[in-house]
């Protein structure tokens, strides 16, 4: 173990109604490899970009060999040897991977590039990564998303980096590449170079990470943690026990879930994504579905709202079998959804509220094809009133709108048009803590008045304490159909985390 | 998007109009502000004229002989603002009113319109503009081609069928109903001029008052997010294509009108000016914002431009220049706008190297799906 190579101290950083680092230090030393651990939301994605120079902190130092510095931007830290491998990857698709290696930074002599010494250098980065087989010639968008992470890294390599983050990179790998993978990291390592190793995966920490840091809610609760040796209760203890508790509404007592099923969901597939999930929910109930990213969760909303077509499987909203692949139909049949991500997805930011709030009922605001300002506007308002939506002027534009009125705004377009069935991905993701405990009460108020909810989030106190039953997704496939009142966190958490079908084989479970 | 409709239903205890002009920026902030931009733009070229021309500038002749040229590009143009601001482009629209002209004056159909009445012909016209729309539409929408791909193509195609059917000749129009009908001048406006008008006012019509021009906003405005709102964006992609060939047949009408002729040579480069003036009228070539009123503003002033360098004796490759020139400034006047407005809205938007530079560069697809 190597001297202090990177200390942050007390980082703070914030964006307008979020606090999304408040007080995180963090300690690397050179040639080790430092695990962040935290809940979605909980900060890692922002203190990476602090680190990559790409976000200036507010407050708190950050020293780099003893010396403190200010990454200004991310040429900066690529300066002082600080290389991230962000989870998209950043690569030109179109471009080899010698010219994605070097790219910014040509080699050239009179003005000509010079690609075979690219290519040489390139291979002989690839080389010690352990993959000699990449080519340096070949595109980088026929390469396999692995080979993509190589290119990544020796494009790290190539810039002299002593410290390497990567966030969540086995995320796109298989297990025989999560191997070669470590193998390229324990070589780097042995090298002197810091890794700062980002994953959900308990498992994975264990086999490669020599310490933790766990964030949580923006600050650290815990750092320099062995990470061979923490028991895996006490490190998911720390990134759930909260700070802050959110207020959920009182479930209503359903006796009547006799009720015959408004939303029916059977052998829905999608290829790569969805493997046989069925489930019902009643009027009344929210469904709320746990899991990791990538487990299938928004690819089920989706499936069943028609944005993507299924592979197999039917959906039946009060007994009607909805067309498959048809978004429309399933709006006409009352199904509503709130997209994951609001803004590219849901909203028309440069439009003012009103026109938002009625996009899926304008028929009813049309007479031969003319649309009535005033009745829209008035009918916008009643919705934004009722959801106490600030500001209360329908004209403003939704850009100007915090993340969670603008929320508020896409269920306003969904009571609006009265759904029956309203799917919900992330409701609460951008959105501050105040407006939070707003639309908890808002989802179980409309539950109330009958509409079957069905809600994905990656924050599972969101989903336990929100929903009536909970089904567990892993790998597209559904591990629990339970009530919510009979998991906790931990169950949850043991189940996605554990419960995955991969990477078993090494023993380190704990 | 407009001025019109925010004004008209507002209570009066709100601020509501005048909250979007408010923060600085002065009048050019706001979209009365872009189209105000053109009106003392208009208003300095009209000054130039009368500077230099004098009188024969400033007559109710050449007033009228301004707006007789600008109705057929202006009524082109009206449904190029549509399928722009729906997210699209259509480069074939001179090819389509060359391709409309040649079929309505064909012998074939001529000898028809001649046992009937010549409403055939505009009919004819106007038809094969609507199917060759739709044509585009389909391949853009459900053959999810780049717009831009799939309307060149149509160009290339429309105008080589039109010389197919029109040997090459000019064909001339014999039913003297028709020119009369077109020649005449009711309340001494020409009637090409009245035509232009009411297809101004409703297209002004469908765009701000109706579902169709609603959605079209929003189609072009964020594609996923209107299709996630239930709107069939692909059959409303088709049916702005369709609206863009029948303003094109229509075109080809009033051409018919005025040239007494059918040609293949008919509508050259229409497409260029009509992109040119809707987007010096203010709307965003990426789509989901725009005017009708900009768009008639953008046409009358390349006319008026080009009417002024006529009076003053130059050449019309000087017309070319200007004409240039004046596209570049406008469009990077607008960006300005919209990258400060943006700025004062929301402090901690992407860095402007990120959100801009895209508009005037970005390839003018749709995105079909």
């Amino acid at each position: 173990m190597g001297s202090a190579l990177l200390e942050m101290q007390g980082i703070v950083k914030t964006f307008p109604g979020v606090r999304a680092l408040d007080g995180v230090d963090l300690d690397v030393r050179a040639g080790e490899v430092h695990c962040l651990l935290g809940q979605n939301g909980a900060g890692k994605s922002t203190l990476i970009k602090v680190l990559a120079g790409a976000h200036q902190p507010d407050e708190g130092e950050i020293r780099w060999q003893g010396e403190p510095v200010r990454l200004t931007d991310p040429q900066a830290a690529m300066r002082r040897g600080i290389a991230t491998i962000y989870q998209e990857l950043d690569l030109v698709a179109g471009l080899s991977v010698a010219d994605n290696v070097f790219l910014g930074r040509e080699r050239s002599r009179f003005g000509l590039s010079r690609p075979t010494a690219d290519h040489r250098a390139t291979a002989a980065l690839l080389t010690r990564l352990g993959h000699p087989e990449i080519r340096p010639g070949a595109e980088v968008g026929s390469l396999s998303a692995a080979s993509q992470q190589m290119v990544s890294m020796a494009r790290a390599l190539s810039q002299d980096a002593r410290l390497i983050v990567m966030d969540e990179p086995s995320a796109v790998l298989d297990n025989e590449e999560v191997e070669r993978l470590f193998a390229v990291v324990r070589d780097l390592t042995a090298d002197g170079v810091a890794v700062v190793y980002i994953s959900h995966r308990l498992e994975e920490i264990r086999q490669i990470g020599d310490r933790i840091t766990v964030i949580k809610d923006g600050a650290t609760v815990a750092t320099g943690l062995p990470a061979r040796e923490t028991p895996t209760r006490e490190v998911i203890a720390l990134m759930t026990g909260r700070t802050i508790e959110y207020v959920f509404p009182q479930r209503t007592d359903r006796a009547a879930t006799t009720a015959a099923p408004l939303l029916e969901v059977e052998h829905l597939s999608v290829p790569g994504h969805v493997d046989d999930v069925s489930f019902t929910v009643a009027p009344g109930e929210i469904l709320g579905l746990a899991g990791l990213v990538g487990s299938g969760r928004s690819e089920v909303l989706e499936a069943v709202y028609g944005a993507r077509r299924p592979g197999g499987g039917q959906v039946r909203v009060d007994g009607r079998r909805l067309r498959p692949g048809d978004v429309a139909a399933a709006v006409g049949a009352g199904v509503g959804l709130a997209p994951e991500e609001r803004k590219s997805q849901a909203l028309l930011l440069g439009e003012p509220i009103y026109r938002n709030i009625t996009l899926s009922s304008l028929a009813r605001f049309a007479r031969a094809g003319f649309l009535s300002g005033r009745a829209e506007r008035t009918a916008a308002r009643e919705q934004t009133d009722a959801l106490d939506l600030r500001p209360v002027d329908v004209d403003r534009e939704v850009r100007t709108l915090s993340g969670g009125n603008q929320q508020k705004v896409v269920l306003a377009r969904w009571l609006l048009r009265d759904c029956r069935v309203l799917l919900l991905d992330e409701p609460t993701r951008g959105v501050d803590v105040g407006a939070r405990s707003e639309i908890y009460a808002l989802v179980r108020a409309l539950a109330d008045r009958g509409v079957a909810v069905v809600l994905v989030s990656s924050e599972i106190p969101e989903v336990l304490g929100l929903a009536d039953r909970v089904l567990v997704l892993a790998d597209g496939r559904v591990l629990a159909d339970q009530p919510a009142t009979s998991l906790d966190e931990h169950a949850v958490l043991d189940l996605v985390m554990q419960g995955l079908p991969t990477h078993t084989t090494e023993g380190h479970v704990a | 998007m407009s001025e019109h409709t925010t004004t008209t239903a507002a209570p009066a205890k709100q601020p509501a109009p005048t909250g979007r002009t408010t923060s600085g920026g002065g009048l050019l902030a706001g979209p009365v502000g872009r189209n105000l931009g053109l009106v003392v733009a208009f208003a300095l070229l009209c000054i130039v004229g009368v500077v230099t021309a004098g009188d024969r500038f400033a007559s109710a002749d050449n007033a009228l002989t301004i707006l007789r040229l600008a109705a057929v590009v202006g009524v082109v143009s009206i449904g190029m603002t549509f399928v722009i601001i729906g997210g699209g482009i259509d480069l074939s629209v001179g090819a389509l009113v060359a391709l409309s002209s040649v079929w309505a004056t064909t012998l074939a159909t001529q000898a028809m319109a001649a046992d009937t009445h010549w409403v055939l012909m505009a009919g004819t016209a106007i038809l094969v503009g609507a199917i060759a729309g739709l044509v585009n539409g389909v391949v853009i929408a459900y053959g999810k081609l780049v717009a831009f791909i799939a309307t060149l193509a149509m160009l290339a195609a429309a105008r080589g069928l039109a010389e197919i059917l029109a040997n090459r000749r000019t064909q001339i129009v014999q039913d003297q109903d028709f020119l009369r009908f077109f020649a005449a001048s009711p309340l001494g406006v020409p009637m090409l001029v009245w035509m232009f008008a009411l297809v101004a006012v409703l297209g002004w019509v469908l765009l701000n008052r109706t579902t169709f021009g609603r959605r079209t906003f929003a189609v072009g405005g964020n594609a996923e997010a209107a299709r996630l709102a239930g709107i069939r964006v692909q059959r409303h992609t088709v049916a702005l294509y369709v609206l863009s060939g029948v303003t094109c047949g229509l075109a080809a009408v009033m051409l018919m009108a005025r040239t007494t002729t059918g040609s293949s040579t008919h509508g050259t480069l229409l497409e260029l000016d009509a992109i040119a003036a809707v987007v010096i009228g203010g709307t965003l070539l990426i789509g989901g914002r725009g005017t009708i009123v900009g768009t008639v503003l953008g046409v009358l002033i390349f006319t008026t431009l080009s009417n002024v360098f006529t009076l003053n004796n130059l050449s019309s490759s000087a017309q070319a220049v200007a004409k240039g020139v004046i596209i570049v400034a406008a469009v990077l006047l607008q960006q300005r706008v919209a990258a400060g407005r943006r700025q004062r809205r929301s402090p901690k938007a992407l860095p402007p190297t990120a959100a801009e530079g895209a508009p005037a560069g970005a390839s003018p697809g749709v995105p079909a799906s």
